[in-house]
C-alpha cells in the first residue's frame, strides 16, 4: 500500500473531473441557430397548413422533435463519447435503450390490450371526452 | 371542536375525532402497548442522557458506516411490524373456516395484507438492501464516505419519514385496502375515498426521493472514489452486484414517482388517467407499475447475490469461481429485468404474441442466474468450507432459492399463468424468493459484516437457531401455499368455506410460529452477542480471514476509514496484501479532510414529513407550511459552508498507534 500524498477526503466534488470542458461560443451559436430552425419548422407546418395529411404532419414533427433532443445532447449538454471517461455516453445510451423499450413495449401492450378488449357500449362512448 | 363546519374544514381538512380507531379493540390494545413500550425507551434514553449522544453521533452523522447501521436498524424495526401483520393474516386463514368467522373483518384484512407488502418491500427489504450498501461499499473500494456524504443522510431520514406515515396510519385514520400496489379502479376516489390510499401514495413518495438519491450518491461513489488500481473486473463482486442495483433504482424508481404523481391527480383534482370511464385506462396503470415493478425485484435481489458471492468466496477460502462470469450474468440481469414487465399481467388481454415475448424473456432471464447458482456450488467444490452462520444462510439460499427459481419459469409459462394467476401459488413464489432469497441475503450480510460494524461477534447459538427457524419456519409456511394455489384458492381472502382446506392453513401457521421464533433467536443473537461481547469481540478486524478491503482496516473501523488510501492490484485485494507480506503503515499520517455532521437531513425529512400528512388529510394550510418550510431550509442549507473538517494528524497517529498496540498483542 502506498500513500497517496493528498490529504483530501472523497467528500468535495472532483472539478478536475470535467475534461469536457464548457464549449465554445461557436458550439452554443450552431446548437442555438439549429434548435430555432426545427422549432419553426412544425410551427410554419401547423399553422401554414402546409401538408393535407395530418398524420404526416404529426409525424415530421415528432422526426424534429427527437433531432431537436440530439442537438440539445451534443451542443448544450456536451454530450461526446469521451466526456467523463466515457460514462457521459454509457449512461446516454443506457437511457435510450430503456426508453425505447418502455415506450414501445407500452404502445405494443396497449394497442394488444385495446383490439382485445370488450369495445365500450353506446353510453360510455358518448362520456367519452 | 369548530362549530362552523367550514373553520373546522379549514383547520384539521378531513381529520376528526372519528379517524381515530377508537372502536376497534386490536388497534387500541396495539397503541397501547406500542405506547408504553415507547415511552419506556424514551424514557430509559432519557434517564441515561443518551439523547445529545445519539443526536451527535448518529442522527446528524454523515458517515456512510453510521447511515448503513441507521438503515438497518430501520429494517429491523419495520420487520417486526410486517410480520406482525403476516401472523395475524396467518392465524385469521387458520381459524376462518365454515361458521368461524375469525378475528379480522374484510375491512381490517385488507388493510393489515396491503400494509404487510408495502412495509416488507419498501420500509423492509429496501432500507436493508440499502443499509448494507452503504455500510459495505466505500469501505470494499477503499473509500473513505460516499460522493455525497449530506445527500446521504438526507435520504435515510427521507425514508424513516416515509416509514412513520405508514405506522401514523395504523392509530390515525387507517391504511389503503387495495394491495401492496394500489392497483386502480379500487384505488381511485370513487372506490377508495379515505385516506388509506393518499397515506400509501405520499409515504412511498417521500421515501421515494430518499431511494433515488441513495442510489445516485452509490452509483457516483462506485463510478469515482475506487481506489487507485482498482479498475471495474477488479471491484467485488457486492460491489458490481450494488452498482447494476443502483442503476435500475435511478431508472425504475422516477417511473413509481410519475404513475403515483398520475394516481394522485386523479385523487386530487380529478383528471381521469386511470379511471373507468372518460376515457381513463387502469390497464395503464398496472402497465406503468410493473415497469418499475419488475426492476425493483432485481434491485432487492441482486445485492444478496452480492452477499452471497462475497460469503461463498470468504468461508471456502478460494476466490469466487468465474468472477467474469458473474460479473456479466449480473449486467444481463439488469438488462433483462426491462423486458419482462407484462408477466404479472399476462391475463390482462394481451394477445398470444405479446404473452408469448414476455414469457420467452422471462425464461431466459433464468439462464443468468442459474450460472451464479453454478459459480457458487463450483466455489464450494473442493473449497474449505467453514460452516459459520453466513454459509449456512448462504447453503439454505441456494436450495429454497431454485426452489423458488423454477417455480417462477413455471408462473412464465403463459397457459399456467391463466390457471395460477393471483392465486396462492403466486404468493408462495415471491415469498420463496424474497424470503430464501433477499431475506436469508440480508441475514447472511448482517451476520458477516456486524464485527466489522461493532467490533465484536454476532453469538453463534442463536445465530444457528435463527437460521434453522427461518429456514425450517419458511417451508412449513410456504410449501402449504403452493399446494393450495394449484388447487385454485385465491389470495387476500379472508374466509374459507371449504373446510378441507384448513389442514393445510394450519400447517402454514405453524410454520409463521417457527419464523417467529426464527426472528426471535435474530434478536437474541445481538442481545447475548453484545452481553457476551469481550469473549466474541474481533480485535484484528479480520475475523473471517476475509478477502476484499473492508477487511483490512479496524473493526470497528476509525471514522476515516483508511489511514491512506490502498492502492489495489489484484482482485480480491485484502486476500493479495496478505499474501505479498503487507505492512501496515506506521507513520507519515496526514490530517485527514471530512465531511461535517449536519441537522439538515432531518429537518428536511421532518417538513416533508408534514407536507405529507396535511396532503393525506386535506389540510392544506399544512401542507402549504411544510412545503414551503422544505424549500427554504433546502435553500439555506446551500449557505451553510462549514460542511468540512479536518481530522488533525495527532488524532489519526493515536488512532493508529492505538491499533498497532492491539495488533501486536495479537501475534
Amino acid at each position: 500500500m502506498s500513500a497517496s500524498a493528498h490529504g483530501t477526503t472523497s467528500a468535495p466534488p472532483h472539478e478536475s473531473a470535467h475534461e469536457a470542458g464548457h464549449g465554445t461560443l461557436r458550439g452554443y451559436v450552431t446548437g442555438f441557430v439549429l434548435s430555432v430552425i426545427l422549432t419553426a419548422i412544425p410551427f410554419w407546418l401547423v399553422i401554414g397548413h402546409v401538408l393535407d395529411s395530418a398524420g404526416w404532419t404529426a409525424a415530421i414533427i415528432l422526426i424534429l422533435g427527437v433531432i431537436q433532443i440530439i442537438v440539445h445532447t451534443f451542443y448544450f449538454l456536451h454530450m461526446n463519447s469521451k466526456s467523463e471517461g466515457g460514462w457521459n455516453m454509457m449512461a446516454m445510451i443506457f437511457t435510450v435503450v430503456l426508453v425505447v423499450i418502455t415506450l414501445s413495449g407500452s404502445l405494443w401492450i396497449m394497442y394488444h390490450l385495446e383490439t382485445n378488449m370488450m369495445p365500450p357500449s353506446p353510453q360510455e362512448m358518448r362520456q367519452m371526452p | 371542536m369548530f362549530s362552523n363546519p367550514e373553520t373546522q374544514r379549514l383547520v384539521f381538512g378531513r381529520l376528526t375525532l372519528d379517524a381515530l380507531p377508537l372502536d376497534q379493540p386490536i388497534v387500541v390494545g396495539t397503541f397501547v402497548v406500542v405506547a408504553i413500550l415507547g415511552l419506556a425507551l424514551v424514557g430509559a434514553l432519557t434517564y441515561y442522557r443518551v439523547w445529545p449522544y445519539l443526536w451527535r453521533e448518529w442522527f446528524t452523522s454523515v458517515d456512510h458506516k453510521r447511515i448503513g447501521v441507521m438503515y438497518c436498524v430501520l429494517a429491523i424495526v419495520m420487520l417486526l411490524r410486517g410480520f406482525a401483520d403476516a401472523i395475524m393474516m396467518r392465524s385469521q386463514q387458520a381459524i376462518a373456516f365454515g361458521g368461524s368467522e375469525g378475528y379480522l373483518p374484510p375491512h381490517h384484512y385488507d388493510q393489515i395484507f396491503t400494509a404487510h407488502g408495502v412495509i416488507m418491500i419498501f420500509f423492509m427489504a429496501m432500507p436493508f438492501v440499502t443499509g448494507l450498501m452503504n455500510f459495505v461499499v466505500p469501505l470494499q473500494i477503499g473509500a473513505r464516505d460516499v460522493a455525497f456524504p449530506f445527500l446521504n443522510n438526507f435520504s435515510f431520514w427521507m425514508t424513516v419519514c416515509g416509514a412513520v406515515l405508514v405506522m401514523i396510519s395504523l392509530f390515525v385514520g387507517e391504511f389503503a385496502r387495495t394491495g401492496w400496489l394500489a392497483y386502480p379502479p379500487l384505488s381511485e376516489l370513487d372506490y377508495s375515498p379515505d385516506v388509506g390510499v393518499d397515506y400509501y401514495i405520499w409515504s412511498l413518495q417521500i421515501a421515494g426521493v430518499g431511494t433515488l438519491l441513495s442510489g445516485v450518491n452509490l452509483i457516483a461513489t462506485i463510478v469515482k472514489m475506487r481506489a487507485p488500481g482498482m479498475s471495474l473486473m477488479k471491484m467485488p463482486v457486492f460491489c458490481w452486484t450494488s452498482l447494476c442495483t443502483n442503476i435500475l433504482i435511478v431508472a425504475a424508481f422516477p417511473v413509481l414517482t410519475g404513475t403515483l404523481v398520475l394516481l394522485s391527480l386523479d385523487r386530487y383534482v380529478g383528471t381521469n388517467f386511470f379511471t373507468n370511464g372518460f376515457g381513463g385506462s387502469p390497464m395503464m396503470y398496472w402497465n406503468l407499475i410493473w415497469i418499475w415493478g419488475h426492476p425493483e425485484v432485481y434491485i432487492l435481489i441482486l445485492p444478496a447475490f452480492g452477499v452471497f458471492s462475497e460469503v461463498t468466496s470468504t468461508f471456502c477460502g478460494k476466490p469466487l469461481f468465474g468472477y467474469t462470469s458473474m460479473v456479466y450474468a449480473t449486467v444481463v440481469i439488469t438488462l433483462l429485468s426491462y423486458l419482462v414487465w407484462l408477466h404479472h399481467f399476462f391475463t390482462m388481454g394481451s394477445g398470444a404474441s405479446v404473452n408469448s415475448f414476455f414469457g420467452i424473456t422471462t425464461m431466459i432471464i433464468s439462464i443468468p442466474t442459474g450460472a451464479k447458482i453454478f459459480n457458487w456450488l463450483f466455489t464450494m467444490y473442493r473449497g474449505r468450507i467453514r460452516f459459520e452462520v453466513p454459509m449456512l444462510w448462504t447453503v439454505g439460499f441456494m436450495i429454497t432459492f431454485v426452489i423458488g427459481g423454477m417455480t417462477g419459469v413455471l408462473l412464465a409459462v403463459p397457459p399456467a399463468d391463466f390457471v395460477l394467476h393471483n392465486s396462492l401459488f403466486l404468493v408462495a413464489h415471491f415469498h420463496n424468493v424474497i424470503i430464501g432469497g433477499v431475506l436469508f441475503g440480508m441475514m447472511a450480510g448482517v451476520y458477516y459484516w456486524f464485527p466489522k460494524a461493532f467490533g465484536f461477534k454476532l453469538d453463534p447459538f442463536w445465530g444457528k437457531m435463527s437460521f434453522w427457524f427461518w429456514f425450517t419456519g419458511f417451508y412449513f409456511a410456504f410449501m402449504p401455499l403452493y399446494v393450495l394455489g394449484l388447487m385454485g384458492v385465491t389470495r387476500r381472502v379472508n374466509h374459507f368455506d371449504d373446510s378441507s382446506l384448513q389442514v393445510w392453513f394450519v400447517t402454514a401457521a405453524f410454520g409463521a410460529l417457527l419464523i417467529a421464533i426464527g426472528i426471535f433467536s435474530s434478536i437474541m443473537q445481538i442481545v447475548v452477542g453484545f452481553l457476551h461481547r469481550d469473549r466474541l469481540r474481533d480485535l484484528t478486524g479480520d475475523p473471517w480471514h476475509g478477502r476484499t478491503l473492508e477487511w483490512s482496516t479496524s473493526s470497528p473501523p476509525p471514522e476515516y476509514n483508511f489511514a491512506f488510501t490502498p492502492v489495489i492490484h489484484e482482485l480480491d485485494a485484502w486476500s493479495d496484501m496478505k499474501s505479498r507480506g503487507y505492512a501496515r503503515p506506521v507513520e507519515g499520517f496526514r490530517p485527514i479532510h471530512m465531511p461535517k455532521n449536519t441537522a439538515a437531513g432531518l429537518i428536511l425529512a421532518l417538513f416533508a414529513g408534514i407536507c405529507g400528512f396535511g396532503l393525506i388529510w386535506h389540510i392544506w394550510w399544512m401542507a402549504a407550511f411544510g412545503f414551503a418550510a422544505l424549500i427554504v431550509t433546502a435553500i439555506g442549507h446551500t449557505f451553510n459552508y462549514r460542511r468540512d473538517f479536518y481530522i488533525p494528524a495527532e488524532h489519526v497517529i493515536r488512532t493508529e498507534s492505538e491499533r498497532s498496540q492491539l495488533l501486536a498483542t495479537q501475534v
